[in-house]
């Protein structure tokens, strides 16, 4: 229920939903198909799923995507693992299950059918993906193996040692690829999408500038899809990859796309703490490290400096132990971020100090090596910490671990409706860069899940009914609202270059306002804190305009001049976060108001009055806020209770 | 730690580069070789000179983007590890290094230190793929298959298309990279079915893209971050029946 506009909401009962929608949507006629050309913008999980369903099809597919190839993606990264509720383990997992706990994981905030949808669709991925050759993780007896993954009390995470992104990524990207051969789909790499085009309130293209030659061109199709991933990077440091930006969406709500939850931030607890201020990414360790590894802090703040092996058994804090015994290191991201920070801010961190506070806690496979053999250890884990030794120097058969939380994921993205449509016509979201179906907090192995169900089976199906139920006019590059987008784009860029005073690098803006987003709209939120945290951006937003340098020209390669774009986007969102969790006068899922809090920290939800996602119009100086109204017709909203 | 750093300046495609030496202070040894350069951009930025362009994104050693000669060696002196994961503690007693791009015609140069590797993404448009259909796919698990296939299979998979095999190779032959993705797709029995055209045809893609032949001196398995094993070649030539 939205309090402002009419929007399509399936009915009748929740197992048939989906397949009647299908059967309600249009099709298009096989020798119909390549008459209709559809932009994908963002080739990673959503988007090479995408375009390779949608020509195999036999849609015309243009797609676009920042990096060298479509393999590089984002996705790329992603270790853990995917979920389906294949119940091969015969341990109680059904779609039911996985949609009761993605509902309740995602503390109440996500829709029941969408959701639902999500936990259906997630069986014929693994089909997919293995009939595509994809090397999941397999038993002796050739079926495939299952581990438990970030807290669930069922095996239903398909894996492909740490490295299941990468296996899911190679296994679309070559089903595109085999698309791009036989010429239905046409990729564009080192491309970016700056701009969008709207004719007659429509998407029908975008702007692009070309990374090597600088050109900026204009490309025009009958409806647009973003799949362009999250924009965790608003912090500066996250463990997403470098590139990862809002621009392709923060362009899209320019133009009137609502924007969601943009405060439902994910903070992972298990990431290498910063070393030091000349770091430029955090970097993940696989959540799967904690069905083995203990976390503990030292309970007395004068251990904080001393080497882990001199601190005595007693004087070690398993807090999560201590203050979930039902879950203990298991419980969800959310709760285990928050935890670890509690004890750090009490002075109890370890590791070297960042802006005088020691921000660690341990890792510690000590037990897990003493009762299964380090052989085992190192068969289940010897690639995560490898890269923990590189990286830091510490081996960790010898040495706890130490972990902070960082960012890592966002929730929020672009507003769409049960067809994945935003609330511009003909403009589509997928995969990490939309709102849908994590709440307030997403499961571990359900991102992976979620851009291949949007990409492989809903998009395909939701753009070609909205393509058989329209009329697209013909549009050229002489259109005026070509040209003016067209121009948008070059006036913004010529900006970039020629501030009054340039004095200061992207990167020292996108760190100021990392530290503003990091104090204020983090793991733990303040009304007066957001406020204040509103000017502050407010502030750095006329200092960037004024004092912004780029070097180089605009005719060739420049990572200059596309850092400075990206991080003034950034800036705005980052506007719309706070704003967003100021608004929220409640705590869910990572959304944790100090003043909404149990007195033992635990998040107090207010399903009266907030039980809604907020979708934000973009506004003059202030974004308008409109509520859609989230209704449990199969679960009953309940306290998540992991103690 | 203070560094001299020789590095290759190329204006584009069509310019013809050079070497330029920068002097480098205070270079934490924490700092990834990655970060070192940001830090000499952000340097070269403040006195208004044109930033050096290098190719990142993942900067976990995923992604296969980064890319960097560094004194002679792809990816550094340091075994199984991409650019982006080596760390300047390693440079302790090398405080003179020379970073140059990919060097193969079929790589040509963009800026700078980055390169075109379309080539690669050509090779496995031209059959490094299942032809299979969204949604034709039966249960997974009704195609049983040995652990040691699979994990073979894996073990090929893991190629992230950096191109270090390239750039090692005396002849710039793609050989290893290819070998990778025929045999990971061999190994499996959904993927073995194409398994012949599929090779024809990828190795095909390859001359034509202007890579070299093998002629086995085996520099790529060294200096690949992914320790893909030159065993792959061995199954593809057997395959193709080139040997
Ligand atoms: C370290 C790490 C580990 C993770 N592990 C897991 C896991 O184990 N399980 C799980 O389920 N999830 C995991 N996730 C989350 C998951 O990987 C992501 O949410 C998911 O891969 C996002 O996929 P995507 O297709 O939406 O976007 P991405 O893969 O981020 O792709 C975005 C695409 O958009 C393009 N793009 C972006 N902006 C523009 C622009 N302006 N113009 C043109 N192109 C653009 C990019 O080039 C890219 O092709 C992990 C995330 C991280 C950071
Ligand atoms: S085979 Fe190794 S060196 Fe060659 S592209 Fe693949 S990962 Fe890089
Ligand atoms: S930046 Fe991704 S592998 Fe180095």
């Amino acid at each position: 229920m939205f309090d402002n506009r009419p929007t399509f909401e399936p009915t009748g009962p929740l197992q048939e939903r989906w397949k009647k929608h299908l059967f309600d949507l249009s099709l298009i006629a096989p020798q119909n198909r390549a008459k209709h050309k559809i932009i994908v913008v963002g080739t990673g999980l959503a988007g090479a799923s995408l375009c390779a369903t949608l020509g195999e099809m036999g849609y015309h597919v243009n797609s676009f995507c920042f990096q060298d190839s479509p393999r590089r993606a984002h996705s790329i990264a992603a270790q853990g693992g995917i979920n389906a509720a294949k119940n091969y383990q015969n341990d109680g997992d059904s779609v039911w299950r996985l949609f009761y706990d993605t509902i309740k994981g995602g503390d109440f905030r996500a829709r029941e059918s969408n959701v639902y949808r999500l936990a259906e669709l997630s069986v014929n991925i693994i089909d997919q993906a293995v009939a595509q050759g994809v090397p999941f993780a397999r038993e002796y007896s050739g079926y495939l193996a299952n581990r438990s993954f970030g807290g669930a009390q069922v095996s239903r995470t398909f894996y492909a040692r740490g490295q299941t992104g990468q296996q899911l990524l190679l296994g679309a990207y070559q089903a595109m690829s085999r698309q791009i051969a036989a010429g239905t789909v046409k990729h564009h790499s080192r491309s970016e999408m700056l701009e969008l085009i709207k004719i007659d309130g429509k998407a029908r293209g975008i702007v692009v500038r070309d990374l090597v030659s600088g050109e900026i061109n204009s490309h025009i199709a009958d409806c647009v899809v973003l799949c362009t991933g999250g924009y965790g990077n608003a912090f500066y440091l996250s463990t997403n990859a470098k590139g990862c930006n809002t621009s392709a969406t923060w362009r899209a709500h320019k133009h009137g796309a609502y924007f969601a939850n943009p405060s439902f931030i994910q903070i992972h607890p298990t990431c290498i703490p910063q070393s030091g201020e000349s770091q430029s990414k955090l970097t993940l360790m696989s959540e799967s490290l904690r069905n083995d590894g203990r976390i503990w802090a030292p309970k007395n703040s004068q251990d904080c400096s001393k080497n882990p092996s001199d601190i005595a058994a007693a004087d070690r804090d398993y807090f999560l132990e201590r203050l979930y015994p039902a879950f203990a290191n298991l419980v969800p991201r959310d709760i285990a971020s928050r935890a670890l920070k509690n004890i750090c801010d009490d002075g109890n961190g370890v590791g070297v100090k960042i802006h005088g506070q020691r921000r660690g806690v341990y890792l510690d496979f000590a037990d897990a090596i003493n009762n299964l053999g380090e052989d085992k250890i190192r068969e289940k884990y010897g690639n995560l910490f490898e890269m923990y030794q590189r990286i830091t120097g510490d081996n960790p058969y010898k040495t706890p671990m130490k972990i902070y939380p960082a960012v890592h994921y966002t929730m929020g993205g672009l507003w769409v409706d049960y067809n994945l449509m935003t609330s511009i016509d003909g403009l589509f979201a997928g995969g990490e860069a939309n709102f849908s179906d994590h709440g307030a907090n997403r499961l571990g192995a359900s991102a992976l899940m979620q851009g291949l169900a949007d990409g492989y089976f809903i998009l395909p199906q939701t753009v070609a009914s909205y393509l058989a139920q329209g009329k697209f006019a013909k549009v050229d590059d002489k259109h005026p609202a070509v040209i003016e987008a067209l121009n948008a784009v070059k006036t913004r860029l010529e900006r970039l270059q020629n501030a009054p005073k340039p004095k200061h690098s992207p990167d020292y803006f996108h760190q100021q306002l990392g530290k503003i987003l990091w104090e204020s709209c983090g793991m733990s939120r303040k009304g007066a804190i957001l406020k204040q945290a509103i000017k502050q951006i407010d502030a750095l937003q006329i200092q960037f305009w004024q004092h912004i340098k780029i070097t180089g020209i605009d005719a060739e390669l420049n990572q200059t001049l596309e850092r400075a774009g990206r991080v003034a986007d950034f800036i705005e969102l980052g506007r719309l976060m706070c704003a967003d969790a100021l608004d929220r006068e409640e705590s869910c899922g990572c959304h944790a108001r100090t003043e909404h809090l149990s007195k033992d920290g635990e998040a107090q939800r207010n399903d009266e009055e907030f039980a809604y996602v907020s979708a934000w119009e973009s506004g003059d100086k202030n974004a308008i806020l409109h509520k859609e109204f989230l209704a449990f017709e199969f679960i009953q909203p309940t306290i998540r209770n992991y103690k | 730690m203070n560094f001299t750093l020789h590095i290759w300046r190329q204006k584009n495609q069509r310019s013809n580069g050079d070497f330029k030496t920068y002097e480098l202070e205070n270079v934490s040894s924490d700092s990834s070789f990655l970060e070192m350069l940001d830090q000499l951009n952000e340097k070269l930025l403040i006195q208004g000179e044109d930033c050096i362009v290098f190719d990142y994104d993942c900067r976990e050693g995923i992604c296969g983007a980064c890319s960097l000669v560094i004194n002679g060696y792809p990816h550094g002196k340091q075994q199984r590890t991409t650019t982006c994961q080596l760390y300047m503690r390693e440079y302790t007693d090398e405080t003179e290094l020379w970073i140059e791009p990919w060097r193969a015609d079929a790589f040509p140069v963009l800026k700078d230190l980055t390169v075109d590797r379309s080539a690669f993404d050509k090779i496995i448009q031209s059959g490094g793929f299942v032809s299979v259909h969204t949604g034709s796919a039966a249960d997974a698990n009704t195609v049983l298959i040995n652990k040691d296939c699979a994990d073979d299979a894996f073990n090929s998979a893991t190629c992230i298309g950096c191109g270090a095999c390239v750039a090692a190779c005396p002849n710039t032959s793609a050989s290893l990279f290819v070998a990778a993705k025929i045999n990971h797709l061999l190994q499996l029995p959904q993927g073995k079915i194409e398994s012949k055209t599929r090779a024809q045809k990828m190795s095909k893609a390859m001359f034509n893209e202007g890579f070299g032949v093998c002629s086995n001196h085996r520099h790529c398995e060294a200096e690949c971050p992914k320790s893909i094993s030159v065993s792959n070649i061995t199954q593809m030539n057997k395959l193709i029946g080139w040997s």
